[in-house]
């Protein structure tokens, strides 16, 4: 595999996560959406791995491993059982359609690009043109969050901007040191199982998993 | 012989260690409350000897102590000024730790004696830390232990709602003056030119050279920061609130001593750390004194709450003080070191005294309080007859408060008197025209005092039982409570009648702050003869007066005593109105009448008189109530427009608290769009 091969096959990764993350927006089942999310992680692992063969950073290995087990394996996994246990699986309506999501996702990429695009003149990295990909993910992932109103989709737009944090930094530095690493994904699988204890909660309290329902908590004058 | 430091160290680690074991002695009450008081007074003792040598010897002692956070110790001085408050603290907390063992029993069973006596020893040992504590954190330290201690006690009877506001009142506005105290050590610190965290000490403060304006920054924030604590008004309102809910001993310990660690905090920013200041702060601090004294005393008057109207004769007397501090400052900044001693001594001796008067009338109304259950004056009446200890040790603080011969208040008003009168000597025609107006207030604040407690020694000693229970229930109280107040009445009188003695220990203090000694004058003719400036002027004696008054009591007793027969008791005359009752006494709100009529416009008065016909004719009235509510004024100007104020700002903010997740996030998700846009 030559330099410029990783380097087209990371471009290749990187638009592949941008995709997920706009599937993320449009997908209206919630299982689907853990599927996709399974996904985006995979591409993650993947563009980790490649960038640490192409780069000679070989602790980004083991980020690439604990990003599959993480990401691919045991966080769907957590939310798949969680979904079945809370019988959640209806569609999911968005405070604001989904074709209008879309069009703001798709700005919300161009002003990253737009952001980035100094970086972009002022690093050597080989990674550096998908710094704004990783950008606009935590963007998207930020807009999901803002757009639904299912608490399952909050969660997983939170998980989304994760990826595209990990992904910023593998990009613009080649990933961050292993230790913060690690501490990150021990951080996620506490969240995780936070998010499990919530819902339950939460679908217990309002017999629903709808976030508008938590407006009732409002103390009111 | 142990340094005078370790013994007032001992003292604050007594009172910690009380705090600290108080909860282990819980199984056994009754030995809990004898011991830990006792011990408190052994501590208040202790920290009164070493203060006593400190400021004899005129000694300075400091020592680092090595907790704290690291690279920033705790700093502890012992110098004169410190040793005199360590005086005035130990003194009434030895009287009030006397007095506790007797009143806190009324608590029994009923409240936690665990939590009085931790917070009390916390609250004594933070006031005698705030004195010896020498750099600006470990100050503020002690401070707060200070504040936040008494907050917990006068939140101890916590099932009223009054007693709850009250208490946040109180923290809230310690904590405003607290913040102006930290921003003017901050201006110290950031302006002495130390590095790092070196300027945080009050040596570096000590030697700092501060621009005229930083200094005066530093000094006004540190003003407004001590007079909130001092209760000088306007920032006086918490005062009336506190001190009443407050169980009285912790009454007794807050209006008279704690209080007075702000005039130590005025002292040591004016005198110890700037030193060189222009007369105008001077002014205004008197001016601040002045108006306090006048309107402290005259609120009081409006008052039927017993302890409420001592509280604002805390306000007054806080006044007084600061008159002396006011023209001691003008003194010193035209150059006058004696006059300036002499305004210093005089405030100083003023506070000593308050704390010991006020101390005693709290502990008096406590006493009141303990035997009546009620605190308002218009249901009291005839206690001479049920408290005979009580009645002539509370005459003694209304005799000293009042500043009537022989007894303290006496000296240190006419010392204040004094420095008023010399004030011709000032090389500026304008203050010499103004400031002998000053002293026209000052008497008419002890005028007004003298006719407050007039009403109050009448009204609740005297007549007949106005109350609803039956005056037979109504006992004298134990011994532990005659007995804090029997020593501070001694006090009260040994301040009085020899003031060469006290004034000739406290010289230390002046010579240190002003540069000038008061003794060699004010001593001239020996002892018994005290000459402030010289003895052709003025000059008082205090035990030639009291044996003068003792002489005409002791022959007008005799002659009324001589013959058996020459007092006669028979039934009141009636003027043939038969049915005469004990609610037709003179009350306090008629006393106050002619006062309230002239000075009406001050307060916020709301009188109602209504008359309920008993039959069709309305010449025969069946019942007439009357209704009347004083309000203090500066509540509704100052007070209530900053809280709507605040309340209307939060109710915009709580816009923002839509109840919505979604909307939340896109307040964050707004933000960081908008930074990036700017920012990138």
């Amino acid at each position: 595999m030559t330099h410029t091969f990783a380097v087209q096959l990371n471009s290749l990764l990187a638009a592949l996560i941008l995709l997920t993350a706009f599937a993320l927006l449009a997908q209206r089942k919630i299982l689907g959406l853990v599927h996709i999310f399974a996904w985006q992680g995979f591409f993650l692992a993947l563009s980790t791995a490649v960038i640490g063969y192409a780069s000679g950073e070989h602790h980004l290995y083991i980020s690439s491993l604990l990003t599959l087990v993480m990401k691919v394996i045991l966080l769907p996994y957590i939310l798949y059982t969680l979904v079945r246990k809370l019988k959640v699986h209806r569609d999911i309506d968005a405070v604001v359609n989904i074709p209008t999501t879309m069009l703001l996702g798709i700005m919300l990429v161009v002003f990253s690009y737009h952001l980035t695009a100094p970086i972009r003149e002022l690093s050597n990295l080989m990674t550096r043109s998908t710094l704004a990909v990783a950008l606009a993910t935590v963007m998207l992932g930020m807009l999901m969050m803002v757009t639904r109103r299912h608490a399952v989709t909050q969660i997983l737009g939170f998980l989304a901007m994760e990826n595209g944090l990990f992904f910023a930094a593998t990009s613009a530095t080649y990933g961050m040191p292993m230790v913060v690493e690690l501490g990150v994904a021990l951080d996620l699988l506490i969240a995780a199982f936070i998010f499990g204890i919530f819902f339950f909660h939460i679908s217990t309290t309002f017999e629903s998993l709808d976030v508008e329902q938590m407006a009732k908590l409002k103390e009111t004058d | 012989m142990p340094a005078s430091l370790d013994i007032a160290g001992f003292a604050v680690l007594l009172l910690l260690a009380l705090a600290v074991l108080a909860p282990l002695l819980r199984s056994v009450r009754s030995i809990q409350i004898p011991l830990a008081f006792s011990l408190g007074a052994v501590a208040s003792l202790a920290a009164v000897v070493a203060g006593i040598m400190t400021v004899a010897a005129g000694s300075v002692a400091s020592a680092t102590m090595s907790v704290g956070l690291p690279g920033l110790p705790f700093h502890l001085r012992l110098d004169p000024l410190a040793g005199f408050f360590l005086v005035v603290i130990g003194l009434v907390g030895l009287f009030v730790s006397i007095y506790s063992i007797g009143y806190v029993k009324g608590y029994g069973g009923v409240r936690s004696m665990t939590q009085m006596i931790c917070f009390y020893t916390l609250f004594l040992a933070g006031m005698l830390l705030v004195v010896l504590a020498d750099d600006a954190y470990f100050f503020l330290v002690a401070w707060e232990l200070m504040a936040a201690a008494s907050y917990f006690l006068v939140m101890y009877e916590d099932e009223k709602g009054e007693n709850r506001r009250a208490a946040f009142l109180y923290l809230l506005i310690a904590h405003v003056g607290a913040l102006a105290i930290l921003l003017a050590f901050g201006v110290m610190a950031g302006q002495s030119g130390a590095s790092g965290f070196d300027g945080y000490t009050f040596d570096a403060m000590r030697s700092a050279h501060l621009s005229s304006g930083w200094a005066a920054a530093a000094f006004f924030l540190a003003f407004f920061g001590f007079a909130a604590k001092a209760g000088v008004i306007p920032l006086h309102v918490w005062l009336p609130e506190a001190h009443p809910v407050a169980p009285s001993n912790i009454s007794a310990l807050m209006s008279g001593v704690m209080l007075k660690t702000s005039i130590y905090g005025i002292c040591r920013f004016a005198f110890d750390f700037i030193k060189i200041f222009p007369w105008w702060w001077g002014g205004v601090v008197l001016a601040l004194g002045l108006i306090s004294a006048v309107m402290g005393v005259l609120y009081a008057l409006m008052q039927h709450d017993l302890k409420r109207l001592l509280a604002y004769h805390s306000v007054e007397n806080i006044g007084i003080i600061l008159i002396g501090l006011g023209l001691s400052m003008i003194f010193a900044a035209f150059h006058l070191p004696a006059l300036a001693a002499l305004a210093l001594v005089a405030a100083l001796y003023h506070t000593l005294n308050h704390a010991i008067f006020k101390g005693l009338l709290f502990m008096g109304a406590g006493a009141v309080l303990h035997a009546t259950h009620v605190r308002n004056m218009e249901e009291m009446g005839g206690l001479i007859h049920r408290m005979p200890w009580t009645a002539p040790l509370f005459l003694v603080g209304c005799v000293s408060i009042s500043a009537l011969p022989p007894f303290n208040g006496f000296v240190s008003e006419w010392l204040t008197f004094q420095a008023f009168l010399l004030s011709p000597a000032l090389p500026h025609p304008l203050l010499r025209l103004l400031i002998p107006l000053g002293a026209a207030l000052l008497a008419l604040t002890g005028a007004l005092a003298a006719a407050c407690f007039v009403k109050v020694f009448g009204v609740v000693f005297l007549g007949q039982w106005r109350g609803h229970q039956k005056p037979e229930r109504i006992h004298e109280v134990g011994p532990s409570m005659r007995g804090g107040m029997l020593l501070a009445a001694i006090s009260c009188l040994l301040l009085g009648i020899l003031p060469t003695w006290v004034i000739g220990w406290l010289d230390t203090i002046p010579e240190q702050l002003c540069g000038a000694k008061l003794s060699e004058s004010a001593g001239k003719l020996g002892w018994l003869w005290l000459t402030p400036i010289a003895h052709e002027r003025a000059s008082y004696s205090g035990p030639v007066v009291f044996i003068g008054i003792l002489a005409v009591v002791a022959v007008t007793w005799l002659l009324l005593h001589v013959r058996a027969t020459s007092v006669s008791r028979v039934p009141i005359w009636d003027c043939g109105f038969v049915k005469l009752t004990p609610r037709m006494q003179y009350t306090a709100s008629a006393f106050s009448m002619p006062l309230r009529r002239v000075l009406g416009f001050l307060f916020a008065v709301r009188e109602q008189v209504e008359i309920v016909p008993h039959t069709n004719h309305p010449a025969l009235p069946g019942s007439l109530q009357y209704r009347l509510r004083i309000r203090d004024r500066f509540w509704n100007w100052l007070y209530a427009p900053q809280g709507d104020a605040a309340y209307w700002v939060a109710r915009q903010v709580g816009r923002l608290q839509q109840g919505r997740i979604q909307i939340y996030l896109l307040y964050s998700f707004v933000t960081l769009i908008v930074l990036l846009v700017f920012l990138g």
